[in-house]
């Protein structure tokens, strides 16, 4: 049997590997036929699904992490939606998010006096300045009437009502969730991918280079987010890309980063990283083959808690009207508000309640899936 | 200790040095100045514009700018606010950061104590039925939109219900004709609410040191937590001030319990891991291995250790008080440190904004090291250099 030339990373691997399987021997994954004869990169494969697998069993006993799963699945499910409706059922002019109008046709009674319900009644007085000036109480009139409760039946239906715009708020809801996502996604990815790197090279240099990088994070640290985020929305034109790197380098560099030097440092000590210096295997390649990896449970952890946080940051923000985007969550709260219909409550309860739930429910669930993570990582939370 | 405190001082000042300089800079970068937000107003001509900005220093190079604001600052001179112009930032800070405070602390030592009574039960009775239940009310306590959230409950309680008024610190109408200044009475009541928690928390001192029955302790605990609650109560009851002390309390009350609301349900969860974790431990066992009461363990054994993250996030919390409240006071139109904040970056008012931000920075400072010496006093397997 001629064996191929050995890489570093293959001494690397034998010496101790840099994924860790329960029992799995590397006769076992090859199955039986050694080490030689299959490619590394297949046995690292199967290692991966394996661990992949293992923990998706574990997963699953958790029933409200799935439950969570379930809510960022239905909430994806919602954001594919929109530009499939748009383009079939919806008609643009009429739909658009952010463009459309619809005058929605509702019939007031007109009375004498203060309307008792401002849904279905009309003041007499306003009647006759609004509509025509001779007309009596009792007699019924349609006027386009923005925001309109939902209508289910008709031509053009709106299954959540219409906003003081006249726009429709199911395909503002639908159409906030992608770019919610997609800032979620950037935001976390981004923190993710500072905080992992900032913390294992942190933990395996030691130092100065230690020192600096926690220095720096408690400056960080020190940034109260929002207020810093309000002031940066003041200099730069906000989009949603820059928005999501911001909050990723601003939690990247700071509180993620020292949660995750503490993880890298109990790495570092472990004895496969000696062996893996030993067999002759850099720095750098210590740091991303065997450091890295053995942190990045941890650090998908942290990114589902960062998709939340960064929604909310988002939606805070877009709330007070300081983004510069179309459409989001945020923004069609800001316009109930702008418009007047902040303490309407349940009267006018497709402004606010279909976007502040949503908003919750997908952090909710981004929550709820951290924390099914967080019992894998760490057995002593699981359920006996 | 005493090498360790003054290293960790040095430090800090260095870092807030950097810290300041850093706020300033960005609140510079803002475009735009204060005369920019008199454009619209026809009988300010251009001329008067200039004069304004050349009044106000805005005219000179930045860095020079920089060494004036960095020299004054540190000399104890916040400087006069740009928008509201004879007051000084100092008077400003002054008379919101009580408000802030009281809100937050407040809101946070009742959800703390709340929130860790609270989870010290779910995490003893592990599987119960209840749990499920409070975690998952906890939980989405914890990720409830919170702005949302607060307009919500304004709604429900200040304008469906009609409990509590809507927004703001006082009632204009009652305080037309008052003979007391709010923000001195305000004083006067978070003075009388620190007495009576001191003699709270050496009544507690002294029960934990005389008695050794943990329900006689519950107990007498119970009694003196009324007895002070009565006596605050009373003190201000027979005040002549009396109507407009309960004007202000009432206007606290709706932040205070949203906000306790939602940090409950952190407090809650975070006490819940770490007492699992410390149930896990070995002391644990040789606890019950003694044959010592389930409550003993549960209350001395299990829950004293658990408070150990619980504190440092409580204490790391009061850190972040503008965060946190920039959204609380707007909803509310709380006139505290948040309100002011968002309103000085509004029409780029950088003295008061920094002076904002240069507070959340040094509570922060101490914060941390308040977090890192409670860690060291209440774990003494952990000793600072």
């Amino acid at each position: 049997m001629s064996l191929p030339p050995m890489t570093v990373d293959d001494k690397a691997a034998q010496a101790g590997g840099g994924v860790h399987v329960d029992g799995a021997s590397a006769r076992e994954l090859t199955g039986g036929a050694g080490l030689g004869s299959t490619p590394m990169w297949r046995i690292r494969l199967k290692l991966f699904r394996r661990s992949v697998a293992t923990m998706w069993s574990l997963f699953r006993e958790n029933k409200m992490g799935m439950f969570g799963l379930g809510l960022i699945l239905s909430f994806a499910l919602m954001a594919i939606l929109h530009p499939i409706l748009m383009a079939t059922v919806w008609e643009p002019a009429i739909y658009d998010p952010v463009s459309g109008y619809d005058a929605v046709m509702t019939e007031y009674t007109v009375v004498e006096g203060e309307p008792t319900d401002p849904l279905s009644e009309i003041a007499l007085e306003r009647a006759r300045l609004r509509l025509n000036p001779r007309i009596d109480a009792g007699e019924v009139v349609t006027i386009p009437t923005q925001p309109a409760p939902p209508t289910w039946t008709g031509e053009t239906p709106h299954y959540l009502g219409t906003d003081a715009q006249g726009r429709d708020i199911l395909s503002q809801l639908l159409y906030s969730t992608r770019a919610a996502f997609f800032l979620g996604a950037v935001a976390a990815i981004t923190t993710v991918f500072i905080a992992t790197t900032i913390g294992a090279i942190a933990a395996y240099f030691g130092g100065w280079i230690d020192g600096g990088l926690m220095r720096f994070a408690d400056l960080i640290l020190l940034m109260p987010l929002l207020p810093v985020l309000i002031v940066l929305s003041a200099v730069f034109e906000m989009t949603m890309v820059l928005l999501g790197l911001m909050i990723g380098v601003l939690s990247g560099f700071g509180g993620v980063a020292i949660v995750l030097k503490s993880q890298a440092l109990a790495v570092t000590v472990k004895s496969y990283v000696d062996a893996a210096r030993v067999a002759g295997g850099g720095d750098w390649h210590v740091i991303f083959r065997h450091i890295i990896p053995n942190v990045l449970p941890l650090s998908f952890l942290f990114m589902m808690f960062g998709v939340a946080e960064a929604i909310a940051i988002e939606s805070t923000l877009s709330l007070f009207g300081l983004l510069n985007v179309p459409m989001t969550w945020g923004i069609m709260i800001n316009s109930a508000q702008t418009n007047g219909y902040l303490l309407s409550g349940t009267s006018f309860w497709w402004l606010l309640f279909p976007a502040g739930l949503a908003i919750s429910f997908l952090c909710f669930g981004f929550f709820l899936v951290g924390r099914g993570m967080d019992e894998i990582i760490n057995p002593r939370l699981r359920a006996r | 200790m005493f090498k360790f405190l003054a290293s960790r001082l040095v430090q800090m000042g260095f870092l807030f040095v950097v810290f300041l300089s850093l706020v300033w800079l960005m609140l510079q970068a803002m475009p735009g100045d204060i005369s920019d937000t008199l454009v619209g107003n026809p009988s300010i001509p251009l001329s008067v514009r200039l004069e304004l900005r050349d009044s106000l220093g805005l005219n000179e190079p930045l860095f020079f700018q920089y060494l004036t604001y960095i020299t004054n600052f540190f000399r104890g001179e916040m400087g006069v606010s740009f928008s509201r112009y004879p007051q000084e930032v100092s008077t400003i800070l002054w008379t919101a950061l009580p408000r802030t405070l009281v809100l937050f602390l407040t809101a946070t030592l009742f959800a703390f104590w709340l929130g860790f009574k609270t989870g010290k039960l779910i995490a003893w009775g592990r599987g119960a039925s209840s749990e499920k239940g409070l975690i998952v009310t906890g939980i989405f306590l914890q990720t409830v939109f919170y702005p949302w959230f607060a307009i919500l409950m304004l709604w429900t309680f200040g304008f469906f219900l009609g409990w509590f008024p809507i927004g703001r610190f006082i009632d204009a109408r009652l305080w037309q004709n008052s003979p007391y200044d709010a923000n001195e009475l305000f004083g006067q009541m978070i003075i009388t609410a620190l007495i009576a928690f001191v003699v709270y928390a050496v009544g507690r001192y002294l029960i934990s040191r005389y008695s050794n029955n943990i329900v006689t302790q519950g107990r007498l605990a119970q009694g003196l937590g009324v007895l002070t609650l009565g006596g605050l109560v009373l003190y201000w009851w027979v005040n002549p001030a009396r109507e407009y002390t309960w004007d202000i309390t009432h206007h606290t009350m709706l932040p205070v319990f949203t906000l306790s609301l939602v940090l409950f349900g952190a407090t809650m969860l975070l006490t819940r891991s770490a007492m699992l974790e410390t149930l896990g431990e070995d002391y644990i066992l040789t606890a019950r291995a003694k044959g010592l009461p389930d409550r003993v363990i549960r209350d001395r054994h299990a829950a004293r250790n658990a408070m150990l993250p619980v504190t440092t996030s409580l204490v790391l919390a009061l850190a972040f008080v503008i965060g946190g409240g920039i959204v609380t006071e707007t909803i509310f139109s709380w006139p505290g440190m948040g309100l002011i904040f968002l309103q000085a970056i509004n029409v780029s008012d950088i003295p008061l904004a920094v002076g904002a931000l240069s507070i959340t920075g040094v509570l922060a400072l101490f914060g941390h090291l308040l977090a890192d010496v409670l860690y060291a006093v209440l774990d003494p397997r952990i000793r600072v250099a």
